[in-house]
Parts: structure tokens; sequence; C-alpha cells
């Protein structure tokens, strides 16, 4: 299902010629070389190849470049940063949002066009209802409403204190990298904190923290950044949901076990 | 200079309102785009020069531009720049058509490239009463210049509609309702920057045009406020003025801008439209030669349809060392200084044939108040491939053929015909059939239906 919806969305950016054909295949071959190599090496369990063709789909749908090294390059940190960057046994940086993050900032020939699928409503709302579906089968639906929903929020405020009108708010949310990034990007199980209230925290932070890297910073892309830049606070969160609940636990043990030991 | 600039607006009180809902406007007659305005914008880092360029034909007198700008600019910030550098830039970045003319089919040598080009061109009031009565409103005089034929002024303003009513009691002829388009602006404290002509300097001058207005500021927002110049084309506002007040009937009817991206190190698109490519090195019948201006707005106008009139349309990238083919002579370094390529060392010579530091982008963007509710954000990207509106007419060869290639070489030029028609069908949407009549006798024949050579025996 997710497979298919990025794959549509894929049509849509072939058949608009946003990108060379060349780019797909070799992002594609790299990130399943890199978890079959990678898996290979570390003799893990097989996981399947569904995760690396997924952050495949995200690369090449967001990474844009003029040269021919870079969607590999990409594509070679997104799937090794699982296996190398972990934290308490388990990865913290979305794969494809560090691929394109490290990328831009190794070299200015990779970027990423936020605007490039256009504006039809139609499509748009295809998309959504798609991606709700993608998200609730992955079960985290809650993270991804909960970005969008302060995303907009945020937005919608900022508008109304300009004075301008609502079309305008429409405009800042028709964008295909926002729908991807929501649905595809920050929706990912393995990378988001585990606890649903913290879950929705994060949500909150990468939106605040667009928000601020957009009309404070006037950084381009503030979304994409603000994911990379929050990645940390997932073990974190993690970090600090265990320890909340074992010294929840613990007074409890100490009462009713502690007499017999 | 924290905040961006944001362009501007023609304010002016001309009767035939439809076209002056920009902030440029163009000559109809000698200019292929309606409506259009020229901007070139030279980017690097947080630094930015913007020339202004305007083809205003009404009455001096009632010219008037507003500009939001990051900070009050001095007198240093502000230049009167030549119209020459403009068309220029346009001369050298527009769609082009290159013909080749066949060899004879019955010689072997190479083939000969002519490149042609079609440039497709795109009172005072500084007494103490004034100031007071703009303080009254809210609006604050912070600067007043005299610079070459116009008077400018710098303001900031408390509330949008102490500034509207300010703009209009000094004689800025603005659209009813402007006030809606300047509050985003006021609200985040922009300085708006006013240009009047001076007659009287003007006169002295004695140019015939007005010269396009340059400023040079820091901001960290690379974008082009277009949202002003449409105050007047949502659903048929009026102008305020003496008199009776003339309707805008257009409703909002497209306007054309062309913008001239200089930047050290690639392409730049928008971050807030898709960014399309014109279709290009397409093959088109020898007709269009003729034509080209008919052809290239439709093909325009086609592609801008195809993506919902929401996109921005890139005709242009190029490195600004070279060119290929040249439609006119490449810019001199000064010339580029003048545009406000500051990176660039005027005194040196320019580099021919290889790379120089900038690259050229050339977007068009035909907007309307529907389409293009957000003023234009761009992003500098790291692409150095070069891509050009490029069309190609192919002669065939005309002289006498005595040889057994001429039968085949006859065929395929009626292939190429074809395939050239549907070509430029598919680019412009005109009809087949319409191509074919423009094409005269050069129409290809029909093809023979499918069934002719079913049964056809040998």
């Amino acid at each position: 299902m997710q497979i298919a919806f990025l794959a549509s969305f894929l049509a849509v950016g072939l058949s608009a010629r946003d990108f060379p054909l060349w780019h797909a295949p070799l992002i594609f071959a790299t990130a399943l070389a890199t978890q079959i190599v990678f898996t290979r090496l570390l003799r893990l369990p097989d996981a399947g190849l569904l995760s690396p063709v997924i952050t495949s789909f995200g690369l090449t749908l967001l990474l844009r470049t003029d040269l021919l090294w870079i969607p590999p390059l990409a594509a070679f940190l997104a799937i090794a940063s699982k296996f190398v960057l972990r934290i308490r046994g388990r990865h913290f940086l979305n794969p494809a949002n560090f691929g394109l993050c490290a990328c831009m900032l190794i070299t200015p020939h990779a970027w990423c066009s936020p605007a490039q699928w256009g504006e039809g409503p139609l499509l748009l709302l295809w998309v959504l209802a798609l991606g709700c579906m993608v998200a609730h089968r992955a079960f985290r639906s809650d993270v991804s409403l909960a970005f969008l929903g302060s995303w907009i929020l945020l937005r919608a405020a900022r508008v109304l204190y300009l004075g301008q009108r609502a079309p305008v708010l429409l405009h800042q949310l028709e964008s295909g990298s926002l729908l991807l990034f929501t649905f595809f990007m920050i929706s990912d199980p393995k990378t988001t904190p585990r606890g649903r209230a913290a879950r929705l925290g994060f949500a909150g932070c990468v939106a605040a923290l667009a928000f601020a890297l957009q009309h404070v910073a006037y950084a381009r892309n503030p979304i994409i950044w603000a994911l990379f830049l929050c990645a940390p606070l997932v073990p974190l969160l993690d970090w600090f949901e265990e320890t909340l609940a074992s010294t929840k636990e613990q007074p409890c043990a100490a009462l009713y076990s502690w007499p017999s030991r | 200079m924290r905040r961006a600039l944001l362009l501007a607006f023609a304010l002016t009180a001309a009767p035939r309102a439809h076209a002056f809902c920009g902030f440029f406007v163009g000559k109809a007659d000698a200019q292929l785009f309606n409506k259009s305005s020229q901007v070139a914008l030279v980017r690097d880092g947080e630094r930015t020069v913007l020339t202004m360029s305007n083809d205003y034909q009404g009455p001096l007198s009632e010219f008037a531009l507003v500009v939001p700008v990051p900070s009050v600019l001095t007198r240093e910030q502000i230049h009167i720049g030549d119209r020459k550098l403009l068309e220029r830039l346009d001369a050298y970045s527009s769609p082009r058509l290159v013909e080749y003319t066949d060899p004879d089919p019955c010689e072997v040598r190479e083939r000969a490239v002519f490149p042609m080009s079609m440039p497709m061109a795109a009172g005072s009031m500084r007494s103490r009463e004034m100031t007071d009565h703009a303080k009254a409103m809210g609006v604050t005089i912070e600067a007043a210049y005299t610079v070459g034929e116009y008077d400018i002024l710098l303001l900031s303003a408390k509330q949008s509609e102490g500034l509207e009513a300010w703009l209009r009691e000094s004689g800025y002829r603005i659209p009813a309702h402007a006030s809606r388009a300047l509050a985003p602006y006021v609200k985040q404290d922009m300085k708006f920057f006013v240009a009047k002509v001076n007659l009287k300097e003007q006169k002295k001058a004695g140019f015939q045009e007005l010269r396009p207005i340059q400023i040079a500021y820091e901001s960290p927002r690379f974008m082009l406020p277009i949202r002003l110049g449409m105050a007047n084309a949502q659903g048929g506002a009026g102008f305020a003025g003496d008199g009776p007040e003339p309707k805008a009937k257009a409703g909002g009817s497209p306007q054309d801008l062309i913008v001239y991206v200089m930047t050290r190190n690639g392409r730049v698109e928008s971050s807030n439209y898709q960014t399309v490519k014109i279709p290009s090195d397409a093959e088109v019948p020898e007709y269009v030669q003729k034509q080209f201006g008919e052809f290239y707005k439709a093909a325009f106008a086609r592609t801008w349809k195809q993506h919902g009139q929401r996109a921005v349309v890139t005709e242009y990238v190029w490195n600004m060392g070279w060119c290929d083919p040249c439609a006119a002579p490449p810019m001199e370094a000064r010339e580029l200084r003048e545009l406000g390529v500051f990176w660039l060392d005027s005194n040196g010579p320019a580099v021919r044939g290889g790379g120089m530091p900038i690259t050229l982008t050339r977007l068009h963007v035909r907007y309307d108040a529907e389409h293009f509710p957000e003023d234009l954000m761009f992003q500098e990207t790291g692409d150095q491939q070069n891509f050009q509106g490029r069309y190609v007419l192919n002669h065939p060869f005309r002289g006498e053929m005595k040889c057994e290639a001429r039968e085949g070489y006859l065929e395929s030029v009626r292939e190429r015909r074809r395939r050239e028609a549907t070509t430029l069908a598919s680019l412009t949407g005109w009809s087949v059939e319409k191509i074919r009549e423009r094409m005269g006798p050069d129409a290809p024949p029909h093809a023979d239906p499918w069934w002719k050579t079913l049964w056809k025996r040998p």
C-alpha cells in the first residue's frame, strides 16, 4: 500500500520531468545493496527490504542534484546510518532525512525542491486520503496528525496575525514535500519515540522548530531540518520515559516484594 | 536587516485600468507580452541588488512606485540605472530560434549552424506640514531623496489603513483596499520605498523614458513581493483619484513578470511555487521563423495552463561566461557590475569561453491574485546545468540533386515535416490542420491510411 502510494508519487514526478531518469535506479540499487551488505556483515536477522525501498522512495522524491555521485551517496548514508548511528541499541535518525540532510551539508550540489509537484488540489486530496491510510496502517497516524495539526495551527496563526487571506494558508499547505514529510518521514515508527505522549510532544517540537527556522532564521526546507535537529530527542524521550516508568514501579516493588526477600 | 525586501507596485491613475494593475506595465504594441515587468535580481549571501525596469507610458505626473523594503535605505543604496542593461539581458536570454540548413544529400560535409536570435522584450513633499500630517496618521517619513528624475521617500507606518490614507492624500493614486495588501508588510515592520517622478529633474535630464530604479540591501529572505502589484487586480477594485473612478474590469487578468536572477553558484528556482522548464530543443516547421513571437506566446501559454497557471517558468539558465548559440553579444563585466554583480571585478576582462562565477536564471511568471496568493520566494540551487528555450528550424536542401540518395532524402524531409507539424501542435495547442495550412506548399502529404498497403501486391 505504502509502496503503491509512493510509486504513484514517483510517477507524477517523472511525468513532470521533475528529475532525471537515472536518479531513481541509482538510489534504489545503492540502498538495497547497502542494506544487504550491512545485514550480512553484522550477521543480523533478515529484516526484509521494505524499509530500504521506502527510504529510497523518500530520497528519490525529495533529493535533487546535478551530480551523478550524490544520489548513491545519499542512499548509502541513509541506510548505513541505521546500522552505525545507534543509541541504546536503536537507530534514531530517520534514514531518508539523514541522507538528504547529510548531502545538503556536504555539497551545494544537493538540494531539495519543496514546491516541485505543483499544486493540483485534487492531487492533494488524493494524496492526503491515501497518505492517511498508509500512516494508519503503520499505526503511527498520531505522529503525522500531531505534526500536521501543530503545523497548520502555527501557519494559520501567522496568516491571521499578518491579516492575510485564507488562500495564503491553503497555498502554504499545498506542498508535495509537506505531505511526503508528514506521512512518510516523520511517521516512521523506528525513529519516533515509543510512548504516545512522547511521540505527540516530539511532533509538536518538530513543527515548532520548523516554524522558527522558517520565520526567524529564514531557513529553506525548514521541516526537513527540524526533523534532523530534533532526532536526538528520540532516544532522550525514550530514556526519560523508561526512567519515569521504572521510578514509578520501584516504590510498589519495594512495598510488596522487599519483605519477602 | 532582518527582513526581506518586498517588491513594488505601480500606482497610477491611468484610465485604462486593466493595463496598469501590475507594478510595471509593458508596451502592448512593442513587446510580446502585454503588461510585463522586468526585474533583475542579483544575490549572493544576503546581499541583494534589485533593478526594476519600467515601461510606463502614461503621464509622468501620475507615475508612482511603492516598494516595501527591509529597512530605511540610505541615499547610497539607491541608484538610477540604464534601461539598456535590462534590454541587453532580455536579448541575451530570450528564447531563441536556431536554424540549420540541410547539406546537399549528394555530398558529405559538416552541417552549418546559423544561430538567430529573436529578442522578446521583454511632487516633492518635504514640508514640515506634510511630515506632521503623516505622523498624525501613523506614517513616518524616514528619509527623502531626489535621485535622478525621481523623488523618493522612505516611509514607515504603524497601520496599513493610515498608510493607504496618507498615500492617497499625498496624491499617490492607489487602488481601493490597498491597505489589505499593505497590511502584512506593515505588520512585519517593513519600510516603504515610494517614488514619484520629479518633472523638473526629468526635463533637465532629458530622458524620454523612465530609467530603472536600483536598490541595494541585505536581507536573509530571497524573495520578490508580487502581492502589492495585484492589489487592484482583485475583482474589479477601482482607482482612487479625482473625478469619477474608473473601474478595473479585468478582475485579476494575469500579468507577466520576467525576473533575471544572477547568483554565484547555480540555478534559481521558486521555493513556494512549482518551477518548470519551458519545453525546449523542439524542431518546428520553417514557417515559424516568420511568426516566432506568436509561436512562443502560444507555447508559453500552453505550458502555463498545463501547470494549473500556478507555475514559474524557467526560460534560460546559463553561466554568464559563455553562450551557445549567443542570441545577443555576451554582457561585459562593466555591464554586469552596473547591474549589481558586486563580486565581479569590473576592471578585469570578462572571461570568455570558460566559466564565470555568475549563473543567469531567467524566470517568467504569469500571475494573478487567484493563482499566486503569496509573494514569490526563491532558492539558489547548486544546479549548474545549462538550459535555454531553443527551437530548431531545419531548412531542406533546395539545390539540384542528381544522385540516388535524392528520393530517400526527400522522403526523410517529408517525414521530418510531419514530425515538426505534430511537435508544433503539441507545443502550442494549435490544430495540426491549421499548422498544415500555414505550412503552405511545405505541408507534408497526409500519411497513407494503414489499410492502403495492406493487400497491396508487391
